[in-house]
């Protein structure tokens, strides 16, 4: 398929398939059918009309998705009766939504799925454009899954903790909620966000190019308070981390993180942890690849070594071009993204515009984001959106007026440590375009003269 | 491991869960526990009732993250065996057991091939990737990551097959199944020679080769 994407022979025949795949759904989703009355379109943000997305998530979903009781309305919602005029008539009774709550039928934002080939097998991206402030919703936050969803009963779930430790133990979800809780806002980033970007611009929303990064409050136990009761003995230095799920997911974790800042958590945004993201518990490792923070969590072993396990050799390792490949490369650096304007949107006439986006470190606070309207030519600082958290989606802001012109615009992060986000041109002569994981290059979006907004490489 | 304390609550938690026979405090509950369970929700009281996180006896400990909180309980050696499955590249953890490349060619005719193909290339339309072949690509510009071309531990074949192998029934394959389809995988390889047997003690022996083609992390001092 000559004239799509991903034709570099340095694609493998599955990655090609996946994103063009990819691709196809985007065109299909952001592209209503001709029959579609959308008034939209000439707006800034992309026809994303209730149709096209619902018929996307069908598709996403690979099978009919069960249609809720009031079956027009978006996932998440309920379809209630618009009325004329609230001010003349009473609104509907409480806890009509049967006690939960239910978003406006208005709201209509959803999780892709990429399309791999197996269903079991895949992940789903977090609608970033359409995100405010630095919480993102449980119920967008995205998935990776090496084998399925588990369903797991959390009064028959136990986590086992062994190895190197004076006291192997046993703990019950009851258990682990008597002790001392801990809790922190921090994102979490599969280290294959942006995948698709190293050698050309290939997704066109932001969602596709940065859709694997969201944030929540987490809640549970320290992992340092666990491994005290144990007794972690002396020579210990990695931990294996293993899940309930058909995968039987495993990572080794390096001790001295596991004692820093580990949590074992059994809450998201002050709830339990929703099932796809680990419920009943969940390793949460601030800072470190997503695929590190093992969920369904079953085991915890002590050991001197790293395990070696599929996941840290076979795959999240980053090829260079010499054949080499880093291993453990556990940590995010930094990076940002404008969220808004960004790509398939259009900017309806010139005038003002409030950019905006995201930072993040896994090595601390974000000190500092530039933001360029002109390509990267000059670079003006914007204002960082309280609170500024440690290993945290930073929002960030700035104003400014489009003059119809045709420009690039551009952010670019540094974090407390110093670190500032490369372009992709340093991080492609330090690594090649094979090493797959780990893109955090500056992110290009053009404006056209007709205000269109597309993924360059700039 | 060391003894269970002994619980001055066992009576009055005893009594509660005759009580109150919920699932989650039955579960445990032939186990010597020296903490008392969380606070259970009475029965119809008619009134929501959140649960209380106050507990009623903490004085053994001093409140704080390095107290000895007495929480949870040993885990014994038949529970941790029972899911200990993981194999390292020193052969721990390798169970006993023995297999050839014989018996490992029926069994993946049988339980792989579907996926991964009758000459081991992988199935696109299933998404079952190539197990060998790429050798000597990974610098080029089409590199192919397989176990023959990749994969640094023999462990690390057997430890993934067993755990989460084959896709329609994970953990389903015995110890002598996993060392039969290990030794036919890394013979088509070209690693072993047919006549190979693969155990706890050979298996752990096998050199990849790609042994040495893996890097510590240079960043954040280098990009």
């Amino acid at each position: 398929m000559p004239d799509l994407p991903f034709s570099s022979e340095r694609y493998g025949p599955a990655e090609r398939r996946m994103a063009q795949a990819l691709v196809a759904l985007e065109n299909r989703i952001l592209h209503p059918r001709p029959t579609e009355d959308c008034a939209c379109r000439q707006g800034m943000f992309p026809g994303l009309s209730r149709r096209g997305m619902l018929l996307g998530g069908a598709l996403l979903g690979g099978a009919l998705v069960a249609r809720p009781a009031r079956a027009e309305a978006p996932p998440g919602a309920i379809e209630y009766p618009v009325q004329p005029d609230p001010t003349r008539e009473q609104g509907r009774m409480i806890l009509d939504d049967g006690g939960y709550g239910s978003r406006s039928q208005f709201e209509n934002e959803i999780r892709w799925r990429y399309p791999t080939a197996s269903l079991d097998s895949s992940w789903s991206m977090t609608p970033l454009a359409s995100g405010q402030g630095i919480i993102t919703p449980s119920g967008l936050h995205f998935e990776r899954h090496h084998g399925g969803i588990p369903n797991i009963d959390p009064q028959r779930h136990a986590l086992i903790l062994h190895g190197m430790v004076d006291k192997p133990l046993r703990l019950t979800m009851d258990d682990l909620k008597r002790m001392p809780s801990a809790s922190r806002i921090t994102f979490i980033e599969c280290s294959g966000n942006g995948l698709t970007e190293w050698e050309k611009p290939t997704l066109r929303t932001v969602q596709g190019t940065h859709g694997l990064t969201s944030t929540s409050e987490w809640t549970g136990v320290r992992l340092s308070t666990v491994l005290a009761e144990a007794g972690v003995q002396d020579g210990a230095a990695w931990i294996l981390a293993e899940g309930a799920d058909a995968a039987v997911m495993t990572r080794s974790i390096p001790i001295d993180k596991a004692m820093d800042d580990a949590i074992l958590a059994y809450a998201q945004n002050g709830e339990a942890l929703r099932p796809e993201q680990g419920y009943p518990l969940r390793l949460l490792l601030p800072g470190y690849e997503g695929n590190t923070q093992i969920k369904w969590l079953r085991r915890l072993e002590v050991g001197d070594k790293p395990f070696m396990t599929r996941e840290e050799t076979l795959k999240y390792t980053d090829l260079l071009p010499d054949g080499t490949a880093r291993q453990f490369t556990l940590t995010m650096d930094a990076k940002s993204v404008i969220t808004f304007p960004s790509g398939a949107m259009q900017l309806p006439r010139p005038g003002f515009y409030e950019i905006t986006g995201l930072a993040w470190s896994g090595r601390g606070r974000i000190a500092e984001v530039e933001v360029s309207a002109d390509g990267g030519k000059t670079w003006a600082k914007a204002a960082l959106q309280e609170p500024v958290l440690d290993k945290c989606h930073t929002r960030f802001r700035l104003p400014w007026v489009w003059d119809g012109t045709e420009t690039v615009l551009q952010s670019r992060c540094t974090d407390e440590t110093g670190y500032r986000q490369p372009t992709l041109a340093e991080l492609v002569q330090a690594r090649g375009t094979r090493s797959v994981y780990h893109l955090n290059a500056i992110q290009s979006w053009r404006i056209a003269q007709n205000g269109e907004v597309s993924n360059v490489h700039a | 491991m060391s003894t269970p304390r002994q619980s001055p609550l066992g009576s009055a938690l005893a009594l509660a869960m005759a009580l109150f026979p919920l699932a989650g405090l039955a579960q445990d509950a032939a186990a010597p526990r020296s903490v008392a369970p969380l606070p259970a929700e009475l029965p119809d009281s008619g009134e929501p009732t959140p649960p209380s996180p106050v507990v009623a006896d903490e004085a053994a400990g001093t409140p704080g993250l390095d107290a000895d909180f007495g929480i949870g309980r040993p885990a014994t050696a038949e529970e941790i065996a029972a899911i200990d499955i993981d194999a390292t590249p020193d052969g721990q953890g390798l169970p006993d057991g023995r297999g050839s490349y014989a018996e490992g060619k029926a069994l993946y005719d049988e339980r792989c091939v579907a996926c991964h193909g009758e000459n081991l290339k992988g199935i696109p339309e299933t998404g079952g990737p190539a197990l060998i072949g790429g050798r000597d690509t990974l610098a080029g510009d089409k590199p192919l990551k397989t176990v023959e071309s990749y994969l640094a531990h023999a462990s690390t074949l057997y430890d993934y097959i067993h755990r989460a192998m084959p896709m329609d029934a994970p953990g389903s394959l015995t110890p002598d199944q996993v060392y039969a389809i290990s030794a036919y995988i890394l013979g088509r390889a070209g690693i072993l020679d047919e006549t190979a047997v693969l155990d706890r003690e050979t298996l752990p022996q096998v050199r990849m080769p790609n042994a040495e083609g893996f890097t510590a992390d240079p960043r954040p001092e280098r990009l």
